[in-house]
């Protein structure tokens, strides 16, 4: 069966590039683009959900 | 879904003014989604701080909100909490604002305890103006204030709420994110005056000073700092050595203050 991948949204104009959702995922997803965080390797995705937890800017919403 | 935290926030607040990594905005998701949890009416909620970067939080919220002066959360929060002892009233603000300048409010709403709920956001320092040290500055950190190391032992936070009397205390960090939530559940179900402190980061006056070369790095001390109350039974003194315990670390059932109170009407309209 094909897993289903989940959306990741990541609301640029709140984000402050602070690092702390590419650093603490724990499977790599995603990335720094220049000041603000962006998605990499979606298929990569636990949906942990730590990401959207942890990003202290209302900027990232994780769609499992 | 990815939670909808814009239903608890004031449209076209954000983005939030607290700097880059800054955890107070971690500490207001949790508080969002705490009060989600619970289910508290919006318009039955008062959300009350002093002033700090922590105390900008009920700014943001689109609950009934009360902005005070620096250290009085409590004693605003008392009036509120005692002219409508129906209102959900929840306390937000930081280390300095709460222990230093307020810290005689905070100890005698915790002698009284009156069932409201304190978030207190522990970054260590005054960081709205500046980095000069708190209350709750390590000794040998440097501030503003402590060039050359501060001097003074540090509060702890939790430890000076149950002394003083409060009947719910929990500890958590910012980098601890899912827990902060659950943590907050707990205090505001809990009927008396509960205390949640929240280990924060300040990486503009704090971390920059103290040799964290980024946020990830303060966030990581608060990953390695933090021992759960439970794990921490088994451990020896020696593990736990600089170590921060956290969860519920006291719970006890004391009358409150509002019942009290409303007893104190009683008997003096009978005797009338
Ligand atoms: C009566 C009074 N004294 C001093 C100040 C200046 N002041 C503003 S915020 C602050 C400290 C805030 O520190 P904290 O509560 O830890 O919040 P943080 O900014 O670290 O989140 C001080 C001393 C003030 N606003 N009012
Ligand atoms: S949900 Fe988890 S695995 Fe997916 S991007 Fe976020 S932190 Fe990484
Ligand atoms: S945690 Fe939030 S603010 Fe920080 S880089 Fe990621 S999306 Fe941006
Ligand atoms: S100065 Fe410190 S406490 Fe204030 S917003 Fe910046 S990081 Fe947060
Ligand atoms: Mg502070």
């Amino acid at each position: 069966m094909e897993k289903k991948l989940p959306t990741i949204e990541i609301i640029e104009k709140y984000c402050k590039g602070c690092h702390i959702c590419v650093e603490f995922c724990p499977t790599k997803v995603l990335e720094m683009k220049g000041f603000v965080a962006s998605v990499k390797n979606l298929e990569a995705c636990i949906k942990c959900m730590q990401c959207e937890l942890r990003c202290p800017d209302f900027a990232i919403k994780v769609t499992p | 879904m990815a939670f909808d935290y814009d239903k608890y926030i004031r449209p076209g607040k954000l983005p939030h003014i607290w700097c880059p990594g800054c955890g107070h905005g971690i500490v207001m998701k949790g508080l969002i989604r705490a009060i989600d949890a619970v289910g508290l009416e919006k318009n039955n909620t008062a959300i009350v701080s002093g002033i700090g970067c922590a105390s900008r939080l009920p700014g943001y919220m689109d609950c009934c909100t009360l902005h005070t002066a620096h250290g009085r959360a409590a004693a605003f929060a008392t009036g509120v909490k005692m002219a409508r002892p129906e209102m959900n009233v929840i306390l937000v603000g930081g280390d300095g604002d709460g222990t230093a300048i307020g810290g005689n409010h905070f100890i005698h709403a915790c002698r009284r305890n009156i069932d409201m709920t304190y978030i207190i956001m522990n970054n260590n320092i005054y960081g709205m103006t500046g980095g000069q040290f708190s209350p709750c500055t390590p000794t040998g950190a440097k501030a503003s204030t402590t060039p050359y190391g501060n001097p003074d032992p540090a509060f702890d936070v939790a430890k000076l709420a149950i002394g003083a009397g409060a009947t719910f205390v929990a500890r958590g960090t910012a980098y601890h994110a899912t827990q902060i939530d659950k943590l907050i559940v707990e205090a505001i179900q809990h009927k008396g005056f509960s205390v949640v402190e929240i280990l924060d980061d300040c990486p503009t006056t704090y971390g920059r000073r103290n040799k964290f070369r980024s946020v990830i790095e303060m966030m990581n001390r608060l990953k390695e700092v933090a021992v759960p109350v439970k794990a921490a039974e088994k451990m020896t003194p020696e593990q736990l050595e600089g170590k921060i315990l956290t969860g519920v670390l006291h719970k006890v059932e004391k009358p409150e203050y509002t019942a009290e109170y409303a007893k104190v009407i009683e008997r003096a309209q009978a005797a009338k």
